[in-house]
Formats: C-alpha cells, structure tokens, sequence
C-alpha cells in the first residue's frame, strides 16, 4: 500500500448498508465527522454490491487515483477492498491508495488518519473527493 | 437480483459557489438517508478536486441555491436533475431523488426481502495460484476464468448463495474471501501462518462432494424413491437429503438453505463434471501461455 502521510487527502468512504459487519456506531462517528467537516468526499452504500454490478464507478476512481494526492478509502479490511475493485475490472495501484479499516480502528483514529480532529468541525487541509 | 437493475443516478451534495452550506445536522442525516436507499453521494465543496464521471447514467444536485437555480448540463448529454433544497425536509429531499430515478428497478438496502445482499466470494489476487480448486467445486457457476490470461475470475457473484462460504474452504491458498463474512479470515482479515496451515489439513471438499457423498446421495435418492412416493411426504425427502449432507454442512459451514436447494444428485453430478471441465480446460490454457511465454 502506497505511503501517504503529508500529502492532502482524498476520501471515499463505504457505508456497508447491506449488512452489519462494520460496527454501526463506528460507520455512523465516521460519516458524521465527515459530514460535520468543511471537506470534499465521496460516498458509496456498498463497495461490495458495487463490485456485483461492476459499476464503473470503481474504475473511475481507481483511473483517478494520484500518489501525489493520495486517496482514503474508508471501509474495511484492505485485503478485501483490493479484491473489490480488481473484481469489478478496476485495478487500484498500490501507491496513492490508504485503506482506513471500520472493522478494526476506532472511528477517532479513522478521522484523524484523514486529517480531521474529531470535534473541531473542521479539516486543518481540507481533503478533496477523489478528483 | 442485481442483473435487472440500472445504476441509480449519481447525487451530487453542491456546497460550492452560489451555494450556501447545509446545517450539519441536516447534512449528515441526508447523506446517511441516501446512503441507506442505495444511493451514492459525492459532496462538491470550493477547491474540491473534480474526476471524471465516465460511468454515471444520471446526476442529481442538490444545493441551496437561494431559488436562483443554476443551469447545468453535462457534455456529455447525460441527464443532470439540479433541485435547491433550502426549503426541504431531509424527506422531501430523498424524495427527488427516488423521483429522478423514476421507478428504475435498483437493488437497495432497504427493500427488505427484495434486497440482494451482496455476498459473493472476492480473490486475493496476491495468493491465489489459479489453481482452479474453486471452479471445480462451484456448482452455481459463480467463477470463470478471465479470457485475457486464463486467470481465475469470478464471473457470476450474484449466483452465489447468501451466507455460504463454503469454496473458500477448498482454497489451499486461502485466497477466497467473503467481506460480509463475520470472521477472519475469510471476512479478509489478514491471513497467518496458522490459518494456511489449518486449510491445508481440511477435508478435500470436493472430494467429498464428488466422492462419497454424492454416491451416497445417488443411493439412497434410488432407494428412497418409491418409499417416498407412496409415503407422498416432501419433507422426509428433505429429511433424508439433510442426514445425507451432514458431514459436508459440517466441513464446509453451509447453510441449511443452501443444501436444502441443491439439484438432485443427478444434476449435481453433471454441474461437477462440468465444473471440473472448465477448470482443466483453464489450466491447460495457462500452461499453454506460460510456455508459450517463457520459449520468447
Ligand atoms: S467493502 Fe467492506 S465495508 Fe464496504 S460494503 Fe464491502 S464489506 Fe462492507
Ligand atoms: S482455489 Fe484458491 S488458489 Fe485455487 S484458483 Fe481458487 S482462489 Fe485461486
């Protein structure tokens, strides 16, 4: 997985809708502390059902992605993640991409790891939606 | 089922110029409320990065616009519905969004026993051998192999049945994942040397699937035939299809659904032989490659 630190971020966050895997107070902190935020994101209901319908979506962020710019994906376990998109024909590099886990980190850490302070109701650099 | 569906209409949550903020309260209940319908949502800020929309069929935009409601058009000819929601409830809002989609059929979360739970198994590219284990053993055609490089793929995830794990069973690599699985590995969790190990002394499943149990089944189906017949009794057919596939419920965790609506032994053993076709035909053609490649 690509280095990322110091770069502005991107967001790409996964709801899970279709199933109670990601603990729903952890999916809920995340998307309101995005929510609250002055930053740019985008948000899916499902990586997993997308995969399904090999929407294209998937290829036009994976197309997008810029080490220089990295992009957070905020789901689950990035094994899994990687597998996704690679089903639904669109190949993440390895550089450029974070994968933020909801099954395992607190929903502080997550939005940290972003860039934003839980509570301020602020990004310090505002992160763009995967451009 | 997902195949009959469309992509819903991508929304776009507009805070940029001529624009005011949402209140975040209001803000995160909308976006949680579209996300629970189905509906993806990107959020366009000022000096928010753009990139290209090339698969949406359809966009949404939704801002408070002061009732100075922009004209936008996409060029590429896609519909673009822009709406101002400084007046509107998060309801009300939703609401124009199902109305964009204009009763297009699209599998959504919360459709209750219409909604496809998308459970389907997603390789590990980085382990798998392509070693074609699971195709053999799939009797539902959910893998298939890429024509490009004769690799594994898996080609039909909405024929696989909700909850059943059980390919990633037959992995020697432990290269199958469910991501809706409650579990590691499986669910895509790391995977460690104990976990290899623990795969590679499991039952041989399709062995037994294609050994003893199918003979089994095929026996006792025979016998039981004219006993249930006579007895007219469905669920003493089932009955004895479910102490039949015990052993393989209890090697490979599937659920009593799934063993409930397997094909007759008939059936299963022509998708068997077909299965393992497809996976011998796929490995010569890889080998094929790889010779071919190394001789250049
Ligand atoms: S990618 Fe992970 S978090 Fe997203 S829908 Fe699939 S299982 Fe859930
Ligand atoms: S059984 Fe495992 S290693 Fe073999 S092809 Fe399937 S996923 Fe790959």
């Amino acid at each position: 997985m690509g280095e990322t630190a110091g770069a502005t971020p991107r967001v790409l966050y996964c709801r899970c809708a279709y199933a109670q895997v990601v603990p729903g107070d952890v999916k809920d902190a995340v998307l309101d502390g995005l929510a609250r935020s002055s930053v740019a994101f985008e948000m899916v209901p499902d990586l997993c059902e997308m995969a399904a319908r090999r929407d294209g979506q998937l290829a036009d962020i994976a197309r997008a992605v810029d080490p220089a710019r990295p992009l957070h994906i905020v789901a689950c376990w990035p094994r899994a993640v990687r597998g996704l998109f690679h089903l639904a024909d669109a190949r993440l590099p390895d550089a450029g991409v974070e994968i933020l886990n909801m099954r395992a980190e607190t929903a502080a850490d997550l939005l940290a790891r972003v860039g934003l302070d839980v509570g301020s109701g602020t990004g310090a650099t505002p992160p763009e939606a995967p451009a | 089922m997902i195949a009959a569906t469309v992509p819903p209409p991508r929304v776009v949550l507009y805070e940029g110029a001529g624009s005011a903020p949402l209140d975040p309260d209001v803000r995160t209940r909308l976006l949680a409320a579209l996300l629970d319908r189905g509906y993806a949502v990107t959020r366009a800020v000022p000096g928010g990065a753009r990139r290209e929309e090339a698969s949406a069929a359809a966009f949404v935009v939704l801002g408070r616009f002061g009732g100075a409601v922009p004209d936008v058009h996409d060029a590429a000819g896609r519909t673009v519905h822009v709406h101002d929601i400084g007046m509107s409830t998060v309801d009300e809002a939703v609401a124009l969004v199902e109305e964009a989609r204009a009763g297009r059929p699209m599998n959504r979360p919360d459709a209750g026993a219409a909604t496809w739970k998308p459970w389907f198994p997603v390789i590990d590219t980085a382990r798998c051998t392509n070693c074609m284990q699971c195709l053999s053993f799939c009797l539902f055609d959910v893998y298939g192999v890429a024509p490009a490089d004769h690799t594994l793929r898996v080609e039909n995830p909405a024929n696989c049945k909700v909850n059943c794990p059980a390919c990633s069973r037959v992995c020697p690599e432990v290269a199958i994942m469910f991501p809706k699985y409650h579990a590691g590995p499986i669910d895509g969790a790391p995977v460690s040397e104990a976990d290899v190990h623990r795969e590679k002394m499991k039952v041989d499943i399709s062995a037994l699937l294609g050994g003893d149990i199918l003979a089994k089944l095929r026996e006792r189906s025979a016998e039981a035939k004219s006993r249930f017949s006579k007895e007219r009794s469905a669920d003493a057919a089932l009955a004895e299809r479910r102490r039949c596939l015990t052993k393989l419920a209890d090697a490979a965790a599937i659920p009593r659904e799934v063993l409930d609506a397997l094909p007759t032994p008939e059936e299963i053993e022509r998708r068997t032989a077909e299965a393992a076709r497809k996976a011998a035909a796929a490995r010569d053609a890889r080998e094929h490659a790889t010779g071919r490649a190394v001789q250049s």
